[in-house]
């Protein structure tokens, strides 16, 4: 029973990882960079909920569908000014300018809410009982919620039009412009679902536990990126195979007492012994330049 | 004549200011004269310095990115602090350089095996890939000495370390400066420097050319983690405690914003770009108290930002062409073309822009070329 | 009889089931100047990354003066002194042209200078560093790219970014020199001069010359022996004028 406990427990913070993966793989597809502000995004979308939930009492879903649309906003906002005027520029610049983005998102934040935790409370979710066994409410909802987006957004890349153009532009973004596709729109609504996934991990986030500070991202934010990076970046099961993987993980870690310490290291060796066997991730297309 | 004119000044413009800063803080000093807030400017700059030029070599040099600059600190600090607590113990007072000088060594050694270690994966691994390794590492390195039972390092309280010489330790702190700055810029200088840049400029070039690309891969990565070991010493020595929440991965940023700002491939650039982030940092701590602490943050992501854009950006080539005080000047000065210089003399000119595309791009895997269907087996 | 230099036994490489190149047999004596030919996608290239170390080939084993490099590494065959330059050019761009050719020449033992006294800047490495840039500046010479030695290498205009190619590949000492199209997009009088370069450089460096071209006339008018490869097979093989008459390249060639 125990067992199974901390698997689902390890499964629904695994989705949640997986959200913010997916953001970071999405990307990485299409516009070959790393935006490092993603976890940050996450950080918006949790003080979007904060402002419109708890000082605007508004119902929790409509605080969520606002939290997705501005956590959307910003990102397309991120992409126009600090990444769109480096398409082109060496990859290195465009890491550090995301790695400032980031650091600028953390410390505007900062300034607006102060560094004090803001309190988040939008359900109480209690527990489920199934026989003799019992599970969080918020397992299941978080669960079944990611489940339906990560279905959702497969199908969404594989049968419509927007998404089959993704995949074209991921392959070869030139090509891709040869045959009509506009690559810049590609671009901005790729970042713009990114970020709304971003909103939906942020919403589980504080559903999980309420307070939301400046740094809420930073930390799930890294260790998606990781989940992303070994799961084969660019690649959507990838990013969703490496988000449970590190939630399972994680939840598995913290069991026991003498591990639970160790957790990051832990997830981050996994990381660096993955890349070592396979250098492009588990699910990652291996590439290599034309000699 | 002509020997003096073949004078290489240029070079060592650095190396003069330093000394002379070295000197002239060094005799006030030594005096006493000077307060406490500029010493620990002084010693805090010698620690920047350091690291900013150690980890120059790696991204503007190798161009790979690291992000786990602070983890080598971190082992550097760590082992420093507990080789000198444990040598003070049993040497007693009276030794403090010597004492000083082992713990160096051993800070420095420890981390370089740490730069052997990260050095492996990044034979493998290129660009992003590299920079979320070297991240990992650093997390890793700051998880593991939190972690570990008070006994060994003091758990997350910190390890207890020693503060020597509190007034002069800013001296030994800038002739450490003047040694790395001379061996890091002696090494790229050399033959082996241009290996390294050639690696930087094309990996698949510089194997076809016979450059020994995994020796110098890791080369560079020891001995930048080396001197990144050396600040970490030189740090727990200004410190009662080393913490583990110092050396995270917002720390390793910082160091990348010296080393952006000053120009990647610029050594002098990145002691510039130090020393004025550390006076800022002290003097922002100063004016902006409370709340406004935050408007430090917020102005270093924005200069990071801009300045990358603005060097950067495909769109701002013309402008950046026509602003570009190099070529403002080259008007002034008229110019024969009929006349060829070595440019022996202008080593400083190690290039100092990374441009080409396909140095960080990860599809690059050059070393582990493409399996065929069947593997070839060596004949016995 | 001169001695061989290279020599290709059965090789072969295939890709996820595509032969690329397969059976390919070659003997290359000194000091020849040896043509590889065919359309494009024939497998020229990868011959080349084959010999070079790029590729492992799936079947057969090649030789350097009697010694087998099969599956060796990019830099021991270079070592070994088989040195090439690229399709599309590959130069350290950031670097002087001259350094590009310095970077040619570090491996060789007469410029050996070890880590410590580089950093240490001992007398040896000052040695060093100048005798290194008088024969960069030797091979620049023949060449022509003397004038240019100082001006950054992705300044250069294409033809001369392919003569940096060679040189570079020629401070590595090489026993044989591997061009992939040296002539391409260089226009008529760049291309007489680069053949006047290249034989030159066989001159004076004693060196065999392997060489990949589209260019007919370059070749016929260079190359002592050919082979002319087609969807990774050989067409023909044997004297230049030979090879060329032969009714399957021609056919390969102009179609029909």
């Amino acid at each position: 029973m125990k067992f199974l406990e901390t698997l689902l427990n390890g499964l629904s913070s695994g989705s949640t990882y997986a959200m913010i993966a997916l953001g970071y793989t999405m990307v990485y597809g299409i516009a070959k960079m790393l935006n490092f502000a993603h976890g940050d995004v996450i950080m918006v979308g949790g003080y979007t909920l904060f402002v419109t939930a708890m000082t605007m009492g508004m119902h929790p879903l409509v605080a969520l569908l606002l939290a997705v649309i501005c956590c959307a906003i910003l990102g397309v906002t991120i992409e126009k000014l600090a990444y769109k005027p480096l398409r082109g520029a060496s990859p290195l610049a465009v890491l550090i300018t995301a790695i400032g983005m980031s650091y600028l998102l953390q410390s505007m934040a900062q300034m607006i809410f102060g560094s004090a935790d803001r309190m988040v409370r939008l359900f109480d979710l209690g527990k489920i009982n199934i026989g003799s066994f019992r599970i969080s409410a918020y397992t299941v909802v978080t669960l079944s919620c990611s489940a339906v987006i990560m279905v959702a957004l497969s199908l969404f890349v594989k049968y419509t039009r927007i998404g089959r153009a993704m995949i074209a532009v991921s392959e070869d973004k030139a090509a891709a412009q040869l045959m009509g596709i506009n690559v810049n729109f590609i671009i901005t609504i790729t970042f713009a679902i990114g970020s709304a996934l971003a909103a939906f991990a942020g919403f589980f986030m504080v559903l999980k536990s309420p307070p939301v500070n400046s740094t809420l991202g930073a930390m799930p934010g890294i260790k998606a990126f990781t989940a992303a990076v070994i799961g084969g970046i660019g690649s959507i099961p990838g990013a969703m195979l490496g988000g449970i993987l590190m939630g399972v993980v994680e939840s598995f870690a913290q069991t026991s007492p003498v591990i639970a310490p160790f957790t990051v290291a832990i997830e981050f060796s996994i990381l660096i012994v993955i890349l070592l066997v396979r250098p492009s991730g588990i699910l990652g297309k291996k590439r290599r330049e034309k000699v | 004549m002509s020997k003096f004119r073949n004078v290489k000044w240029k070079q060592y413009v650095a190396y003069l200011l330093l000394i002379a800063a070295t000197c002239y803080f060094g005799f006030f000093g030594l005096q006493r004269s000077l307060d406490r807030i500029t010493t620990i400017l002084l010693e805090k700059a010698a620690v920047a310095m350091i690291l900013a030029v150690s980890l120059n070599l790696v991204v503007g040099f190798l161009g790979e990115l690291s992000l786990g600059h602070a983890g080598f600190m971190c082992v550097g600090a760590y082992l420093g602090a507990k080789t000198a607590v444990a040598l003070t113990a049993s040497m007693g007072p009276g030794n403090e350089l010597v004492i000083l000088l082992i713990s160096l060594l051993v800070g420095g050694v420890a981390a370089a095996v740490c730069g052997v270690v990260i050095g492996l994966p990044a034979l493998r691994l290129r660009g992003d890939y590299l920079a979320i390794v070297t991240l990992a590492f650093g997390e890793i390195v700051r998880s593991i000495f939190e972690n570990l039972p008070d006994e060994m390092f003091g758990g997350s309280l910190g390890q207890q370390a020693v503060r020597y010489i509190r007034h002069h330790l800013f001296i030994i702190g800038f002739i450490l400066v003047i040694l790395t700055l001379a061996i890091i810029q002696n090494f790229i200088r050399s033959k082996h420097g241009r290996a390294v840049t050639s690696i930087r400029d094309s990996e698949i070039a510089a194997r076809a050319t016979g450059i020994n690309v995994t020796k110098y891969k890791l080369m560079v990565f020891t001995i930048s983690a080396f001197f990144a070991g050396i600040a970490g010493v030189l740090f727990s020595f200004t410190q009662n405690k080393v913490q583990p929440t110092t050396f995270d991965y917002n720390y390793s940023i910082e160091i990348l914003v010296m080393v952006v700002l000053g120009g990647m491939g610029s050594l002098n650039g990145s002691l510039i770009a130090a020393l004025l982030i550390t006076y800022l940092n002290e003097q922002l701590q100063i004016v902006l108290t409370g709340d406004l602490a935050v408007l430090r943050g917020l102005m270093y992501a924005l200069v990071m930002i801009l300045l990358v854009i603005y060097r950067n950006a495909p769109a701002l080539k013309v402008f950046r062409e026509k602003a570009s005080i190099k070529n403002l000047l080259a008007k002034l000065k008229t110019h024969d073309p009929s006349k060829i210089h070595d440019d022996e003399a202008s080593w400083d000119r190690v290039p100092t822009k990374i441009m080409v595309d396909e140095v960080l791009s990860v599809d690059i895997q050059p070393q582990s070329p493409y399996t065929p269907d069947k593997q070839w087996k060596e004949e016995k | 009889m001169a001695e061989t230099v290279l020599k290709i036994e059965n090789l072969g490489i295939s890709f996820g089931g595509l032969k690329a190149v397969q059976n390919l047999n070659l003997e290359i004596k000194e000091k020849q100047l040896y043509g590889l030919v065919g359309p494009n996608g024939a497998g020229k290239t990868t011959v080349f990354n084959m010999i070079t170390g790029v590729y492992k080939p799936t079947t057969g084993t090649f030789y350097l003066c009697g010694e087998n490099l099969t599956g060796k590494s990019q830099e021991t065959i270079n070592h070994k002194g088989i040195a090439r330059t690229f399709q599309n050019i590959r130069l350290f761009n950031n670097m002087t042209v001259i350094r590009n050719v310095m970077v040619g020449l570090h491996n060789q033992p007469e410029y050996k200078c070890g880590m410590f006294t580089s950093m240490l800047r001992l007398p040896r490495h000052f040695k060093v560093e100048k005798a290194m840039r008088q024969r960069a500046k030797e091979i620049l010479e023949v060449v022509g790219l003397l004038e240019e030695r100082n001006s950054l290498a992705c300044n250069l205009p294409y033809g001369k970014q392919r003569k940096l190619e060679i040189a570079r590949a020629l401070a590595t000492s090489p026993k044989l020199l591997c061009l992939d199209e040296p002539a391409a997009g260089m226009n008529p009088h760049e291309t007489q001069e680069l053949m006047d370069i290249i034989r030159l450089i066989r001159e004076q460096f004693n060196v065999t010359i392997l060489l990949i071209e589209h260019d007919m006339k370059f070749v016929s008018g260079l190359c002592d022996e050919l082979t002319v490869l087609n969807f990774g097979t050989v067409l023909a093989q044997g004297e230049t004028k030979e090879a060329l008459q032969d009714p399957e390249v021609i056919r390969a060639y102009i179609g029909g």
